[in-house]
């Protein structure tokens, strides 16, 4: 933008048409201000000083526009309110029907099922039911040694995961595992018992839920002791 | 009024067989013609009554039939859903679609998905980030791996690609944000890809979800894609994919889930556990933001004269409440 210097004087106070001068000032800023000089040649110092201060900013800031200009300017999009309020709630119904949590529980367990994870997690026993559909024959023998594997890769696993609620999982899949050859499972489950009471006992800090396990064991000892006792006792 | 409605009424009640044309019907009025409001009000809700009172006898009805007949009883009815009622698109990819398959080996994708490149990813933000969307950008880069975040001091984008390319950045994410909350994402595939913005919203930082979880891992997460049926969705969902690394760490027991939901997608990030084969716990950790798909431009960020894929046009595409394009 080019600069003009107005004018007024109180002669033409009468004039408001002819009221202001108009002087159009050189493009280059020195020159611009010798122009102002000579113009405003008989007034004040003081209005020549303010006047060539304003024309100062005014060149600056007009250099600033023209700089941004060439820079990213910001668009501004306008919201409109009702358009986000339709928005919003569309995505809270979304959310609740999306059911996030079950949704992603399921496509793990499917992974799990399609052996995308391999050996890390050993809990093959309904792909070994199905396998026994499938085989009628030589099922117990594998389901064993399978399950002998398990109980082994259950106390490690107890290493593998953080926390106490490993504990109380594993005795979950134990009461699980009763599909076949219970007998051998009862000796096996007690033995694994009795390990985790000495092990309980031992453990101070744990007071509340390894007492809430002992009452737990405790129950389940007294139901599955009395016919190995028998036994023995015979 | 009951003049003026009998031939509404009889008009109304013309049903099956053609009525012969002197025939005598009860005057019947409809609650909306009351001028009173309370009066008008007061028969409305008595209407409303009486019309739950009959769906409340036929359900009665309908179950004791269900009973009485036991076994032999029709199946339940379905529940319209909007996912059930939704418009067919028929830019629905079939999974054994040779087409879409050829189309896809061959897409800017495809080196990734050959396992030719490595995910290499920017992360950056608009002008001047506040304190939530700096520390969200953080969380982010904590969250898919080989990330690395960098303030953008008023550099335009379209120099910062060039660089980015020479650096071998495989993607770029601009994170745009306004009144101190991000509010868009940019996510931009390199190398000649497409350029995809989305409007974010309903973003959580680690600190206000509730959880007790610790710091993800550095082990690469699982990517679990919920619900990209279209052609659009699918191209979407694979740009997700590649920003992850191919082989995941499933020591890490971390999934990092996208689930489009009626065009919205919800990112979510956990730590899972198998507490046996049947169950699975899971514990979120990480941020958590929905997004909307605004537009998707076919080469590197230019919005004036890119050549855009699909843009979202209000007027035309949110017409129906059943139509979704992801």
């Amino acid at each position: 933008g080019r600069c003009y210097l107005y004018m007024k004087t109180i002669e033409r106070a009468a004039f408001p048409r002819r009221l202001w001068e108009r002087v159009l000032l050189s493009k280059n800023y020195e020159k611009a201000l010798e122009e102002i000089d000579e113009n405003l040649i008989y007034w004040p110092r003081f209005i020549r000083h303010k006047c060539k201060q304003r024309f100062t900013k005014i060149t600056q800031y007009l250099i600033r526009i023209r700089k941004l200009t060439l820079k990213r300017q910001r668009k501004l999009v306008p919201l409109r309110r009702k358009i986000e309020r339709r928005e919003k709630r569309r995505e809270e119904k979304a959310l609740i029907a999306a059911q996030l949590d079950n949704a992603i529980e399921k496509e793990l367990l499917e992974r799990l099922k399609q052996d995308t994870y391999g050996d890390i997690y050993n809990f093959p026993i309904h792909a070994f039911d199905k396998a026994l559909q499938q085989q009628d024959a030589e099922s117990e023998s594998e389901s064993d040694a399978e399950k002998e594997e398990e109980d082994d890769e259950d106390t490690d696993k107890r290493e593998f995961v953080e926390a106490d609620d490993s504990d109380l999982s594993d005795f979950e899949d134990m009461d699980k595992l009763e599909t076949s050859s219970e007998e051998e499972q009862e000796e096996e489950e007690e033995v694994e018992k009795k390990a985790s009471y000495a092990k309980s006992k031992g453990k101070t800090p744990l007071k509340g839920p390894a007492r809430r396990k002992q009452r737990y064991i405790q129950i389940e000892y007294e139901k599955e002791t009395e016919p190995t006792t028998k036994t023995k006792a015979a | 009024a009951g003049g003026g409605s009998g031939p509404v009424g009889s008009a109304a009640e013309d049903g099956g067989p053609p009525a012969p044309e002197r025939v005598l019907f009860p005057p019947t009025f409809s609650v909306s013609e009351i001028k009173n409001k309370q009066r008008r009000h007061f028969m409305f809700l008595r209407w409303k009554q009486q019309q739950r009172k009959e769906k409340l006898a036929a359900r009665k009805k309908r179950r004791k039939e269900r009973e009485a007949l036991g076994d032999k009883a029709p199946p339940k009815a379905v529940p319209k859903t909007i996912e059930n009622q939704r418009v067919y698109d028929e830019t629905t990819v079939d999974p054994n679609d040779e087409e879409v398959a050829f189309d896809e080996a061959t897409d800017e994708f495809a080196p990734y998905f050959n396992r030719q490149t490595v995910p290499k990813i920017l992360i950056t933000t608009s002008d001047r980030p506040r304190g939530r969307t700096v520390r969200f950008c953080e969380q982010l880069s904590t969250v898919i791996p080989n990330s690395h975040v960098y303030y953008r001091r008023g550099l335009a984008l379209k120099r910062i690609i060039p660089q980015c390319i020479a650096r071998d950045f495989t993607d770029l994410i601009v994170i745009n944000e306004d009144r101190k909350i991000p509010n868009g994402l940019l996510l931009s595939h390199l190398p000649d890809g497409p350029t995809a913005h989305f409007r974010m919203s309903s973003v959580r930082l680690r600190k206000e979800i509730k959880r007790k979880g610790k710091e993800p891992t550095e082990h690469v997460p699982e990517v679990i894609l919920n619900n990209f049926t279209t052609r659009l969705g699918h191209s979407i969902g694979r740009m997700f994919a590649s920003l992850f690394p191919h082989d995941p760490q499933f020591i890490g027991r971390q999934v990092a889930t996208f689930h489009n939901q009626r065009d919205y997608i919800f990112f979510r990030f956990h730590r899972y556990i198998f507490k046996s084969e049947k169950k699975v716990g899971i514990q979120e950790l990480g941020p958590r933001f929905t997004l909307k798909l605004r537009s998707l431009q076919k080469g590197t960020f230019d919005s004036k004269f890119g050549e855009y894929e699909w843009i979202h046009k209000r007027r035309e595409m949110d017409t129906s409440r059943r139509k979704f394009h992801l």
